[in-house]
This record gives C-alpha cells, structure tokens and sequence, in this order.
C-alpha cells in the first residue's frame, strides 16, 4: 500500500508539475500573480471535451491544437494588459485583482456557453486496463498523463536552457531592468512566456478529466489553490523547480489519502503554509527574496 | 477631528439611513446585507487601506465569528450578546495565530491568508467533527433568532468600524501606520514601532470581521459552513474597497453602494452576466484607475472623507 501510494503519487506529482508551471513561469519572469490560471486550464478541459464530442479528436491531438491556440491567444493578451498593469505602483499586487476580474469573466461565459453540469472524458480513450510499475497497478490514464507532462516540463527545459529565446527569458527573470538596459526586447520575451505559459495550462487542462475526474466552470479556483501550493513548495520564479514541487505535493496528497483522507483537504493549505512560513525562499531556492 | 467634521457627518448620515429603513422597506434581509458589508468593507479597509496588507482570507475571521457565537449558543446555552463576545473572541484568537502571516509580503501574504481561511473552513466543515460543529451539515440557532434586535446590533457594529476608521483617518497612530505602509523601514528608522503598529491593525481588522460574522449568524440563525466561510465574501470585500478606494471612508461605501446594489438588481437573477459585467469592472479598474473612485477627486487635491 505504502509503495503504491507513493508511485501515484509521484506520476500525479509530474501531473501537478505541468498544473502549476504555466503560473510558476508568468511569476517567474513578470513578478505578476495570474489568478485566472485555473480558469484557463479549465478551458482547455472543456476545448478537449468539445473537440472530442465534435470532431472525435484523441486528446493527444486536441493537447496539441490547445497548445498552439493558445500561446496565440495569450502573446496578444499579454500586450493588452500587462504593461498597463505593470505602469501601478503596487503591479504585484493589483495582477491578482486584474486576474481574478478576468477569471470572474471567463467562468461566467463558460457557465453561460456550456452549463454548470460536471463534464469527463471517458477514461479508455488514454488506455485500458491496469499498468504495472514498481508492483503497483495505476490507471493507464494516469501513466499517459503522466508522460505527457513530463514530456511538456522537458520541453519548458529545453526552450529554457537550450534556446536563444529561452536564454533571454531567462536574463529577464533574474533582472528586468538590467536586461532593459542590454537591450532585450523584454516586452516580446515576456509576452511568449504568457503565452507559453497559458498553452501549458491549457495541456494541463485537457488531461484534468482523467487525472481529476471532471471538469466544470467553477474549478479554477481550486486548482490554483493546488498550483500555489506545488509552486511554493517548489520555488516561486523557478520553473523548474516546479517539478520537485509536484512530486513532493503528489506524494503528500497520495498518502494522506490513503492514511488520513478525510483530512486530505487541508494538506494543500498546510503545505503552503508551512513552507512560507518556514522557508519562503521554497525548498530549492537561494536567499534572495525579501518575503 | 474639528478640521474634518465630514468624516463624522458621512457616517452618522449612513447610519441614521439604515436605522429608519427597516421602517421604509421591507425587505430587512437584504438591508442586513447592506450593513454586513458595509461593516466588512471598512474592516478590511483598517488592514488593507492603512498597511497595504490584502488578505485574500479575511472570510476567514468572519467564519471564525459566525461559528464562535453558534458553538456558544450550541454548546454554552450562551445568551446572544454573550455569544457575540465568543464570536468576537474566536475571530481575535483566529487572528492571534495567523499573526506569523505578517512576516510575508504582497502577493505572498495575499495567498497564505487565504489558504489560511481554507484550512479553517476545512476543519469546520469535516465530518469528523460533527458532534462538536455540525460539519458540513450546517447549524440551526432558531432558539436566540431575533431579527430586529439583530439589525440594530449590526448598525451597532457598523458605527463600531466607521469610528475605528475615522480614528485612524485623524490619528497620529493612523499616520504612523500609514508611514509603515509606504516605506517600512524608513518608519521604523523614525521611531514608529512597526511591528506593534501592523499588529494592532490586524487584530482590529480580524475583530470587526468577527462581530460582523456572529450577528450573520444570528441575524440568519441557520446557515452552513460554506455560508459562513464563502469565498465571495472575501472576494466582494476587497472589490469594494478597491473599487471605491482605500484608506478613505467614502470610497469602500460607495463601493458597497453601487457594485452591492448592482449585485442585488441583476446578481440574483441573471447571475453569469452579473459575473461577466463585474470581472469586466475590475479589469477596466485596475487598468484605468488603479486608485478607485475616489482618486478622480484626490488626485485633483481635494479631500475626500
């Protein structure tokens, strides 16, 4: 019982890994705080549902088609609001109001397009049957998701670490201003972080009626809650941090679960608690943040 | 205090209003509402307007004060008003214990004290705890329900919040809170004890949040967890204040006023579009007027009470 808890938990850990990388990302290079990251992961759960009711289309297809609308759907929302935002004196701050304006928004046009009924994808589309690791027997659903998210993370790595564009990305991070002063064009830099970073939610979203049972408008909240904590955990402004930040949050969740589970609901507010308490700087991180 | 005798006359006009309204209008729920809010939105205005300090989870200490006064009355057969001083002490002693929370910022400080409120409704609300708080199930007070005395105690908490603020708006404390607020260290460089300043605005703050959530609960006498510690109060307390402005006695009023008043007109009925049209305020707001309402006249130099 205790390994299969902890396999479980460790392929939901790369599954949060990818729930909470897109805000980790934004955060990350924007020092902006996107409360409607749970929403736009919940519309990626519903462009899969809609594209397989409509069109039949196997998720891996509509991960694909979400992820490229939508990084062409945030570059331009990026320049639309963010550097308006980031004009206020308190940017941090006022991000989680205008965030939270958008979410509002969104949940609202979704309730109003397709209901408030709880939507799922059935399970034998991702495979059927038991997979055997390490002695325990997971879903198939949960392994492919699994997969696919750890494929997405590495992806992130590569662009990061291993491209031109993400080696920018990154001079932003660690400084926007002295990056301004070298003459990177921030504005671009960051604008297809928040798109990225959106596509990533939205892949997240197609895989969260297996890896969550189902989906309805008014999830957004809760997963960022969930996306906070893993980020946390982890460090915040460090993507890849995330990872481990997952992993431990799986592995957290899977045991409470199977040991204490009528308190399993308090471990993503403890968590986040506690580590902000005890070590804002995340686990991984270096001493740098005034928290 | 005698150079602004606007910010005296401005709430004993609002509060003289919603004592006659019950007389006028029928519908008494709804003015509760209103007052609740109002209370609510001055509240979090002691923290947020004063320190800067935006607790996502202020629903937290208003759950604390609901579920104070109904264990009181469940448990200790407590008579109301005894019950409003449990509830009021359940929010203080809530507060007490997130006092650690001060020591983060921004967005961090945003987001802890709102998994704070989760955690305390996750505990209320489980079933595990059913013999001691009903868990999910909700409680029934129908034995102390006495909606117009009720009323009145809540304008009664409604005058308590007006004067904390107009105390800190003419205050040499409100003004060291505010130096704390701009610029931490170069306050404390000055000698303004920061740490005790923030304190103190906290526990008044997490206190009127408190009271207000005891007479909900007596004023509704039956309501569930996910009524006491409902996100949208939370949620609707920072708009107000925003939209209207902090730190000014006008500017969460009016933010009450209207965006509550809008609520109450189409919210109810057609609530997606409400939804729609208030994400698309706060959105316009932030990235027009950042400042709320009020900086329309302050940032042309007037005083606005």
């Amino acid at each position: 019982m205790l390994i299969g808890a902890v396999v479980a938990g460790v392929v939901f850990g790369l599954y949060f890994a990818l729930v909470g990388l897109g805000l980790n990302l934004v955060f990350g290079v924007m020092r902006i705080v996107n409360l409607a990251h749970g929403d736009v992961l919940m519309l990626g759960g519903y462009a899969a549902w809609w594209l397989l009711s409509a069109f039949g289309l196997h998720p891996l297809v509509a991960a694909v088609l979400v992820l490229g609308v939508f990084i062409a759907v945030g570059y331009p929302l990026y320049y639309l609001v963010v550097p308006q935002l980031q004009r206020a004196r308190d940017s941090e701050m006022l991000s989680l109001i205008l965030f939270f304006g958008l979410s509002q928004m969104i949940e609202a046009v979704t309730t109003i397009a397709v209901g408030t009924t709880e939507r799922s994808l059935p399970g034998r589309m991702l495979g059927i049957g038991p997979f055997i690791l390490l002695g325990a027997r997971l879903p198939k659903p949960w392994v492919f998701s699994g997969v696919v998210s750890a494929v997405a993370v590495a992806g992130v790595y590569l662009y990061l670490y291993r491209t031109r564009l993400g080696m920018l990305t990154r001079a932003v991070m660690v400084s926007r201003d002295e990056a301004l002063a070298t003459g990177i064009d921030v504005h671009r830099v960051s604008a297809l972080a928040f798109g990225i970073a959106l596509g990533l939610a939205g892949v997240a979203g197609v895989f969260a009626p297996f890896m969550l049972g189902s989906i309805t408008p008014a999830m957004g909240p809760d997963i960022n809650l969930t996306a906070f904590a893993v980020i946390v955990v982890g460090t915040l402004g460090n993507p890849l941090g995330t990872v481990a930040g997952g992993v431990i949050y799986g592995v957290a969740l899977m045991l409470m679960q199977t040991y204490y589970s009528s308190w399993a609901n308090l471990l993503p507010n403890l968590l986040l608690i506690a580590v902000l308490l005890v070590r804002p700087e995340g686990l991984f991180g270096r001493k740098t943040r005034r928290a | 205090m005698r150079k602004h005798p606007a910010d005296l006359i401005l709430p004993a006009l609002v509060l003289a209003a919603f004592a006659v309204a019950p007389f006028l209008y029928s519908n008494e729920l709804m003015l509760f509402n209103f007052i609740a809010f109002l209370a609510l939105a001055q509240g979090l205005n002691i923290v947020y307007g004063f320190t800067g300090y935006l607790p996502f989870g202020y629903v937290g200490f208003y759950g604390a004060g609901a579920y104070g006064f109904a264990l009181a009355v469940m448990h200790l057969h407590a008579p109301p008003l005894a019950a409003m001083a449990a509830g009021a002490g359940a929010a203080l002693l809530l507060a007490v214990i997130l006092l650690p929370l001060l020591r983060l910022s921004g967005a961090y400080f945003a987001i802890a004290s709102l998994a704070a409120a989760q955690a305390v409704y996750e505990v209320v609300s489980n079933p595990a705890l059913q013999h001691i708080t009903k868990g999910p199930y909700g409680v029934s007070l129908s034995a102390v329900f006495a909606p117009r005395f009720s009323y009145y105690v809540a304008l009664a908490i409604l005058g308590v919040a007006f004067a904390l603020v107009v105390w800190l708006r003419n205050s040499r404390f409100g003004l060291a809170l505010q130096a704390i607020r701009e610029d931490p260290v170069s306050a404390g460089m000055a000698g303004v004890s920061v740490v005790r300043g923030r304190t103190v605005a906290w526990l008044l703050s997490a206190l009127v949040a408190g009271l207000v959530g005891a007479v909900f609960a007596w004023h509704i006498s039956v309501f569930y967890p996910d009524t006491a510690f409902d996100l949208g109060v939370s949620i609707f307390s920072v708009v107000f204040v925003l939209f209207g402005g902090a730190t000014t006695l006008t500017g969460p009023l009016l933010g009450v006023l209207i965006l509550y008043g809008v609520y109450n007109a189409i919210g109810i009925t057609v609530p997606q579009y409400f939804q729609f049209i208030y994400g698309a305020l706060i959105v316009g707001l932030v990235l027009f007027l950042p400042n709320g309402l009020v900086s329309l006249l302050t940032a042309r130099g007037l005083r606005v009470p």
